[in-house]
């Protein structure tokens, strides 16, 4: 292909035509560099807002657990904790679902009608707007928790340090974590998928030909194969859930907390700056903009891990097959 | 074992009709033809694999010590526990060690002691010509060996879980001339505590290792493999009885 | 089927093995457990929608449209500023988009093009917020107002790297004999990409862009300090605007009179909802009659 390219534009231009592949690969090019620029720009908008706090509160910024714009003291624990943990605990939920959803339709050879909308659906369930899961969230969600779930909790696991007596009456940890965990399934389910899809079928007919059951089959041949990929799913979807802001901030109730109890109430980062962006000025401003920047590095460490991760998978089954 | 009167489908084509066949136990039964003519597809109608393929049918019996391995209440895992097979390109799982690889079968039916494994590891390996060649590397990852190494040790795998019948399809094909004789060494060693069934598509391996040849061909009018003729192999190579397997053993077409 | 015991066979541990025949069963229930609880959550949501947005939405229908919310702003205005916000989101996202797949998929094969890859897949997990605080700050902060251009600015973030892969995909999908074709026959590389390649191209190129587009009608947070909400509309790209995901949030956390802010607000919900299914479904029915046509 390129020999061809390259004596055809020497071809132009010796007959001094300026050749139009160069203006076109350079214009499309420009735009490509514009994707580095766009990234380069995110940085440095964070960083240049948030200096005044990065400088002025260094490390405790990240160990502080006060949050006072009036006595200008800002600790982020609160934020990152509450973020940490209602993604880790929805991943835990969306994890099982989404890798049940994912085996169950690429192992179980569903006839189309079955498997093409089952799939289908699950991917609407991505599609739904974080503020239509938030506005249920609120309606629905809450009181269900606040009348049903919670204290069926408590009344049985009360002795668990998760399910305290503190409660946020519905608004809580354990509420956010819920709605997170519905909407990274379809993330889970739709990249492990696609990992499992892609195991050598030599590899199952290698396992089912030693006498195993199916299920036999895909715990021991299909799922250690695909592992990393699949690891991968769930840091991704860890990513997606870590920066949802709208449907946590709506269930989550808004409070700053550190600790065990699943029922009180929490706060993010995402919902943090949500809230309080608009009216923030000077110093809260830079301790917003730094809460930004804690969420834009996790994210894309998140991403970067996870793409490596499926990377590796896709360049293994080549190998294999 | 023996085969009757066996027709696949994959979905609603026919992909082989009426076969019978006699397999007769402890000895090596080749099955050769031109390609496409479905002697991989009848080798994994003997152990239930045909049926793995979405929307593939098998109708009729496949009798195995008297009872038909497809009797409405058999059980497909039951019957590959007896029936091993041995695939065309080595296939052991890329995550799991040499040792792991063997013992992947046993596992299935629950722990041992790890001395008893480590013994049956042994001898599978022993059985498989790769004990020597592995014995200090049992634990290295299965994807270390070399391709020939690789089948050899998916013999292994298929001996430990001690079938009656082992299934070969096309077990040299992708190997060099140098794995392939040691695998055609191996057969020979084998034949005598197993039944071997041997698809192939070359024939002086058919005459080297076989006691009986089975030859197949495809029915120009349905499109469908059939059994056209089978026996001793001396016989089917020097003496044959339908002119068609004639024509394909001495050349003339294939 | 019980294996005749040969002598020197081991007889099937019939316990064991039919221990291993219900834990296969069990999983396969627990598979079909999973996809359940995988989408009871969207009938769930999707029948609450349906339940208190249709009477607000059909059954006040079009009074509903102009209702003035005590909270502020009127659904009208507000799917007008959703409109609008689109539109500027496509101005920045599908330039950027467009040719940045195009360059990668055709010149892209280098160490250049895998970063520019790289740094896109990484965009596309971008947290909306972020995007709306970068938007504030290059775009507000600066001009002292709030503006839908930083709202369409914000959402064009969040939807190029979408629009980048999808692209990449289906320009790469292309055949190369379609190239040499146009090469062979004097064409330059320029004018085969972009008169042959691209139209080729197009159905999918449109599939990615409406999937963006499904993604970014729906976003809210990126536009909270950046567009604000406008009580009377759009009025002008100095001034804050309305938009429709923006003003359901309004109506239902800060409701000034919920007996008429909530049903405003469900209304919105479900013209939102249909809006994102009917983008989904017709990206997929794009998709499938391409690679329909395809065969």
């Amino acid at each position: 292909m390129e020999t061809l390219v390259r004596s055809h534009a020497a071809t132009h231009q010796r007959r001094g035509f300026v050749s139009g592949d160069v203006v076109f690969k350079g214009a499309t090019m420009l735009f490509a560099l514009s994707v580095l620029g766009a990234a380069v720009l995110m940085v440095g908008a964070l960083l240049q807002n948030s200096w005044s706090t990065l400088t002025k509160y260094g490390f405790s910024f990240f160990t502080g657990t006060v949050w006072d714009p009036n006595r200008l003291i800002f600790g982020a624990q609160a934020y990152i904790f509450g973020t940490l943990c209602s993604s880790v605990l929805a991943l835990l939920m969306a994890s099982v679902v989404g890798i049940g959803v994912a085996v169950l339709l690429v192992e179980l050879h569903l006839p189309h009608w079955i498997s093409t909308p089952v799939a289908f659906l699950v991917e609407l369930l991505a599609a739904i707007p974080s503020v239509v899961y938030g506005v249920w969230g609120i309606f629905v969600l809450i009181p269900m928790m606040q009348n049903y779930v919670d204290p069926f909790l408590s009344r049985f696991f009360f002795w668990l340090p998760f399910f305290g007596t503190d409660s946020g009456g519905g608004r809580s940890m354990l509420t956010a974590a819920l709605v997170l965990s519905v909407m990274i399934i379809p993330t889970v389910a739709a990249i492990s998928r696609e990992v499992i899809r892609v195991v050598p079928d030599s590899l199952r007919e290698a396992m089912l030909a030693l006498g195993a059951t199916r299920a036999e089959m895909i715990w021991k041949a299909v799922l250690p194969y695909a592992r990393p990929g699949i690891i991968g799913a769930l840091i991704l979807a860890l990513g997606r859930a870590v920066g949802e802001t709208m449907a946590a901030t709506m269930v989550i109730g808004n409070f700053g907390y550190v600790g065990p109890n699943l029922f009180h109430s929490a706060d993010t980062l995402a919902s943090k700056i949500a809230n309080n962006l608009g009216e923030a000025s000077d110093l809260e401003l830079g301790a917003l903009f730094e809460l930004g920047l804690i969420l834009l590095l996790v994210s894309v460490l998140l991403n970067v891990l996870a793409r490596l991760l499926v990377w590796s998978v896709s360049r293994g089954s080549a190998e294999v097959a | 074992m023996f085969v009757e009167s066996l027709r696949a489908f994959y979905g609603s084509k026919l992909a082989i009709k009426d076969c019978t066949l006699r397999i007769e136990p402890g000895q090596v039964t080749a099955i050769i033809g031109p390609s496409g003519c479905g002697k991989s597809t009848l080798l994994r109608c003997l152990n239930r694999m045909h049926e793995v393929i979405p929307a593939a049918r098998v109708k009729g019996k496949v009798l195995l010590d008297g009872e038909n391995i497809y009797a409405t209440n058999a059980d497909p895992v039951l019957v590959r526990r007896r029936v091993g097979m041995v695939f065309q390109r080595p296939n052991p799982f890329p995550t799991m060690s040499i040792q792991d690889n063997v013992t992947s079968g046993i596992r299935l039916t629950g722990r041992k002691r790890s001395r008893e494994m480590a013994a049956i590891v042994e001898k599978a390996l022993r059985d498989s010509a790769l004990w020597d060649e592995v014995k200090d590397r049992l634990k290295a990852p299965a994807t270390a060996l070399s391709g020939g190494q690789q089948q050899r040790l998916c013999i292994a795998r298929a001996i430990a879980v001690q079938p009656e019948v082992i299934l070969m399809d096309e077990p040299c094909s992708a190997l060099d001339p140098i794995a392939t004789l040691k695998v055609e060494e191996l057969i020979a060693e084998l034949r005598e505590n197993y039944t071997i069934v041997i698809v192939t598509h070359n024939m002086q391996q058919a005459a080297r290792v076989s006691d009986r040849t089975a030859f197949m061909m495809i029915d120009m009018e349905d499109r469908a493999g059939m059994m056209v003729e089978d026996g001793p192999t001396k016989e089917i190579f020097s003496k044959p009885k339908d002119k068609r397997t004639e024509d394909y053993v001495t050349g003339r077409f294939g | 089927m019980a294996a005749p015991a040969l002598p020197e066979r081991k007889p099937m541990m019939t316990l064991a093995y039919r221990r291993r025949i219900i834990t296969n069963n069990v999983i396969t229930g627990f598979l079909v457990l999973c996809a359940l609880l995988a989408l009871i959550p969207l009938f769930w949501v999707g029948i609450y929608v349906l339940e208190q947005g249709w009477p607000a939405l059909v059954g006040q229908f079009p009074s509903i449209l102009t209702e003035q919310s005590p909270e502020g702003g009127e659904l009208l205005w507000a799917a007008e500023g959703t409109l609008i916000l689109i539109g500027l989101s496509c101005c920045v996202g599908l330039p950027i988009g467009i040719m940045t797949g195009v360059y990668l998929a055709e010149f892209g094969r280098n160490r250049f093009g895998d970063l520019v890859r790289f740094v896109a897949d990484v965009l596309a997990g971008l947290p909306s917020i972020v995007a709306g605080i970068v938007a504030y700050s290059v775009i507000v902060l600066t001009v002292h107002h709030y503006t839908p251009l930083a709202g369409g600015f914000a959402l064009g973030l969040l939807m190029f790297p979408t629009v980048t892969r999808s692209t990449e995909a289906v320009v790469r999908l292309v055949p190369d004999t379609l190239r040499e074709a146009g090469l062979a026959l004097g064409v330059s590389r320029w004018r085969t990409i972009v008169s042959v390649i691209i139209p080729t191209a197009v159905s999918g190129i449109i599939t990615g862009v409406i999937l963006g587009v499904a993604r970014v009608a729906g976003e809210t947070a990126p536009l909270i300090f950046t567009i604000l909400g406008n009580t009377n509309g759009f009025v002008g790209w100095d001034q804050p605007s309305p938009a429709l995901s923006l003003q359901i949030f309004q109506n239902f956390l800060t409701p000034q009179d919920p007996t008429i802010d909530y049903p405003i607000g469900y209304a919105g919900v479900l013209l939102l909802f249909i809006m994102v299914i009917v983008l989904n479904l017709g990206a997929r029915a794009l998709a499938a009659s391409r690679s329909g046509a395809a065969r």
